[in-house]
């Protein structure tokens, strides 16, 4: 097997399609030399879309996922920064976005290019959010889309990839960035998302056989682990 | 009791019944079964209640549960004592095998307890796990030469097979069931004249409980034998014995009533005729569980109940309950009475999978789907417990030994496997400790030698030889060893107030020995001792002064460092879960569906870790950190231990493991946490996958 990943702490370094980029711990890919960062799957106001629904949940999420994107932002500082589809949870949930949230945001898009690329759970995005909208992005050999369509040198979102390892009669899930060398799926950055077993058959129909890896973001560091060892 | 019609429906009531009061009292159950008796006395105010126990250690305390308490002052009900019931017969096994040093499967004493069903005409034989009846009933079944009828019953059988036990039961057909506490309480099934309860009977009243199945009629004494699957179960067994010749009971003292459970009955009420909080406020300091409710937790309950009670007021037009012109409370919509309807209960039970059994496909690929969907459903097991499996790896279920293929929603799928030894499920230990009452027997046998006379000659010589080479701890004291054995060095305590209350030590002692470089590895806790290994000398450490036990012990543990290890807990996030369930922020049922953890669409662990750091006083968590200190986490009973020690704790220095020390380090290897630290278990996996690349 070719090693895809090498361990290096708080990032992993993936190679896909011949492009060296660094997963972060956070859940963010950084691609260095076009000073990009991608995140996936944010799922923005997804608290208050269950509210809407009499599922009170602490409306909480957004403010925590925002804090977070500013972490990663403030680390890496990049110059374009591309949200991978589902930043937000429904088509109204923008709407919802607190004053103090929106301002966040808008300072998060200052000096730097900010693409909103749609996904299934936000397929239109209205243009007074800042940045640009697009349903997919090329930048050399990679695209970027919201749902993997298994494509060489494409780099999506929509799965929410987690793996689980099991050990010694103890099992932890974790999310996990899933990638064989020339396609990745990214972990979901929201504070409310779940995740889906790179185990799941869904996983099959992008990558074919077993032989790729997850990249499992641990509580101090990245592990990468095979795919054919986790559950 | 939730309907508009409730004063219609109840006004006339004139009696309730609440049978085995002792064993309703001790739960959420109890606290929502409080605030129903508390309406009732509003609605039917000549109502009288009648509660019964044949096991309680507090009778004052349930008598107050069955009056409305008024002004804070302690109102009781009369208490009538029904005597001449004939004391029963209960014997430990004395057996004449060896007596193992650990473990809970009582497998040296299989021929003994097989002898004992063959010489009586029906018996039960409890154990405390539902693996332990798995194993035990395979155990019996292979030695079966007489056929004779032994049954298996636990809860996690599919129904249908449990009916057709009972049945067969009832009708005399059956020599001996291996059984869980399924059957611990209300079954009476005439014609059984033994009962056997192997491993540790836990408490007094517990054990008590279970005698009582036998030979169900008051004039006749009921006869049992504990059957002890390890030493130190011997010396747990001798004081229950005593006790129940005592007849002393060990029920735990009235709860406070939790707010999850009121928030339930709020929204409940609220679907029913509105009310007004001043009126509902005093109606529900009427039920005992909550006489001592402040107002602030009232309020904080009620608001949560209508937008989730939190700081950041956004839920307003999302409320469930509203208030009308009159200030009183009402359900927003038809869909939140319908949810709370059949959401109502407390008993938050794990998420079970189905177990169903079809032919096995060979190979391992481990995906799910491709497999043939159907067959026979076993039963059902808990998904914690799937969770840590492998596929192909097999295990014990419903009597039969399977081979794990496939997860598919909420099924497992499983085959019939040939293997002689299953990866049998890992012991998880019963749910209830050791109680405190039975503990403190126990050390005082251990401190009283003249006492040891009643023991089996196999346990004394381990007791003598304890003493010999360290110590016999005394009634208030905490032995302390530290010993090296291999490439590690040992520390070994003997607090005895179980599992629960030794695994959160476990957990705190690492993160203060990880501080004072001790390098703790890992540790195990069993119900009576908890062992830490790490890399230094703690001998050395201690001999130096750069150890120090009091420290290392003492109570302000309970301050910084639980805090810090909460925020990240795995069985603090489970309590969670119940609490947010039980509260109805969750809903386990939608019109039509059972809503499995899988279909979730998001998970609490999540919703934990977002709370926790941006409303940490949110009365939800309140209500986890309550449950933290007497469920899983046994906080409390940690809390008494700590005090109970300071300045009395006496260390051992030794060149080799104590024969005290011998069961406990036993369990090491069976389970090894260290912390719950999940990046050194990840690594382990990555490292695995280097050997084989290096190879």
């Amino acid at each position: 097997m070719t090693r895809t990943a090498i361990e290096i702490g708080r990032h992993s370094s993936l190679n896909i399609a011949g492009v060296q980029l660094i997963a972060d711990l956070s859940g963010a890919l950084f691609w260095q030399e076009q000073s990009l960062l991608v995140v996936s799957d944010l799922h923005l106001e997804k608290g208050s879309s269950f509210a809407t629904r009499g599922v009170l949940l602490p409306p909480y999420d957004t403010v925590a996922t925002l804090g977070r994107l500013a972490a990663v932002i403030a680390r890496h500082d990049p110059r374009m920064v591309i949200a991978l589809g589902d930043s937000f949870h429904d088509r109204d949930a923008h709407g919802r976005l607190s004053a103090p949230d929106r301002d966040t945001i808008a300072a998060l898009q200052a000096r730097r290019d900010w693409i909103w690329i749609s996904g299934n759970h936000d397929p239109a995005l209205p243009s007074d959010l800042g940045g640009v909208v697009a349903h997919e992005v090329a930048i050399g050999p990679i695209a970027f889309r919201h749902e993997p369509t298994g494509a060489i040198g494409e780099i999506a979102g929509h799965l929410h990839p987690k793996a689980r390892v099991t050990r010694r009669g103890r099992s932890m899930e974790r999310r996990c960035f899933a990638c064989d060398g020339e396609r990745a799926v990214m972990p979901a950055f929201g504070a409310y998302t779940g995740g889906l077993s790179i185990r799941d058959a869904a996983f099959s129909k992008i990558f074919q056989t077993l032989g790729f890896m997850a990249h499992v973001l641990g509580d101090t560091r990245l592990h990468s682990i095979a795919a054919s060892r986790c559950y | 009791m939730s309907s508009d019609d409730a004063p219609f429906l109840f006004s006339s009531l004139k009696r309730i019944v609440l049978d085995e009061l002792h064993a309703l009292v001790t739960s959420k159950r109890g606290d929502l079964l409080s605030l129903g008796l508390a309406r009732l006395w509003r609605l039917a105010p000549e109502m009288r209640s009648i509660g019964l126990s044949a096991t309680v250690a507090e009778p004052e305390s349930l008598a107050r549960f069955l009056v409305p308490q008024r002004d804070r002052k302690s109102e009781a009900a009369d208490i009538v004592v029904a005597g001449g019931a004939a004391a029963p017969i209960v014997e430990m096994l004395d057996t004449s095998e060896r007596l193992p040093w650990a473990g809970h499967t009582a497998r040296h004493a299989l021929g003994e307890i097989y002898d004992l069903i063959k010489r009586n005409k029906t018996t039960l034989v409890f154990v405390n796990t539902r693996s332990q009846a798995e194993m035990l009933f395979q155990d019996l079944w292979r030695m079966n030469d007489d056929g004779l009828a032994i049954a298996l019953h636990h809860g996690s059988l599919d129904v249908a097979q449990r009916r057709k036990v009972e049945d067969a039961m009832a009708k005399g057909k059956l020599r001996g069931v291996v059984c869980t506490s399924s059957l611990d309480l209300g079954v009476d099934w005439g014609d059984v004249d033994l009962v056997i309860n192997i491993g540790a009977p836990k408490g007094a009243s517990r054990l008590m409980q279970r005698i009582g199945r036998a030979n169900h009629r008051i004039d006749e004494a009921s006869r049992a034998v504990l059957v002890p699957a390890n030493r130190f179960e011997v010396l747990e067994c001798r004081v229950a014995i005593d006790a129940v010749a005592e007849n002393a009971q060990d029920t735990p003292p009235l709860r406070t009533g939790a707010l999850d459970a009121l928030a339930q009955h709020v929204l409940g009420c609220a679907c029913g005729e509105p009310f007004l909080s001043d009126q509902l406020y005093g109606e529900v300091l009427t039920a005992a569980p909550y006489s001592g409710l402040s107002r602030i937790d009232f309020d904080d309950v009620v608001d949560f109940v209508a937008t989730g009670g939190y700081a950041l007021k956004t839920y307003e037009r999302f409320a469930r309950i509203k208030q009308d012109k009159n200030g009183r409370w009402r359900v927003a919509n038809p869909l939140t009475r319908q949810s709370y309807r059949l959401n109502v209960g407390t008993i938050v039970e794990e998420t079970m999978l189905k177990v169903r059994l079809v032919r096995s496909r060979g190979g391992g690929s481990g995906s799910t789907g491709a497999l043939g969907r159907g067959g026979r459903m076993l039963g059902e097991i808990e998904e914690a417990f799937i969770e840590g499996l492998v596929i192909g790896d097999t295990f014990v279920f419903g009597g039969e030994i399977v081979r794990y293929e496939a997860l598919a929603e909420d099924q497992v799928y499983v085959s019939r496997a040939n293997d002689a030894d299953a990866k049998v499920p890992s012991y998880m230990g019963g749910k209830f400790p050791l109680s405190t009452y039975l503990a403190e027997r126990v050390r005082k046998l251990l401190d009283d030698r003249r006492a040891w006379g009643g023991l089996p000659d196999q346990v004394r010589d381990w007791l003598s030889l304890q003493s010999d080479v360290s110590r016999v701890p005394g009634v208030r004291e905490l032995l302390v060893e530290t010993f090296p054995r291999g490439n590690k060095h040992y520390l070994v305590c003997y607090p005895f107030e179980g599992r629960l209350a030794h695994q959160t030590l476990g957990m705190l002692l690492t993160r203060r020995m990880e501080r004072a470089r001790v390098r703790p590895l890992g540790f195990v806790a069993n119900e009576y001792a908890l062992a830490v290994w790490g890399l230094g000398d703690m001998s050395f450490m201690i001999r130096q002064g750069r150890l120090d036990l009091s420290t290392l012990f003492d109570p302000d543990m309970l301050g910084d460092d639980l805090e810090a290890w909460l925020a990240e807990s795995a069985l603090m996030k489970r309590t969670f879960r119940t609490c947010a369930i039980i509260s109805g922020l969750i809903a386990r049922r939608f019109t039509g569906q059972e809503k499995t953890r899988r279909q979730v669409l998001f998970s609490t662990d999540l919703i934990y870790d977002v709370l926790r750091k941006h409303q940490p006083d949110h009365v939800l968590l309140r209500a986890a950190r309550a449950d933290a200190a007497t469920g899983l986490l046994d906080i409390r009973r940690l809390s008494d231990m700590l005090s109970r020690i300071e300045g009395r704790i006496i260390h051992k220095e030794l060149d080799h493991v104590s024969p005290l020390a011998v069961p406990v380090m036993l369990e090491i290897g069976r389970e090894s946490v260290y912390g719950e630290a999940s990046d050194e278990l990840l690594a382990e996996a990555a490292d695995e996958l280097v050997k084989e690349a290096m190879s």
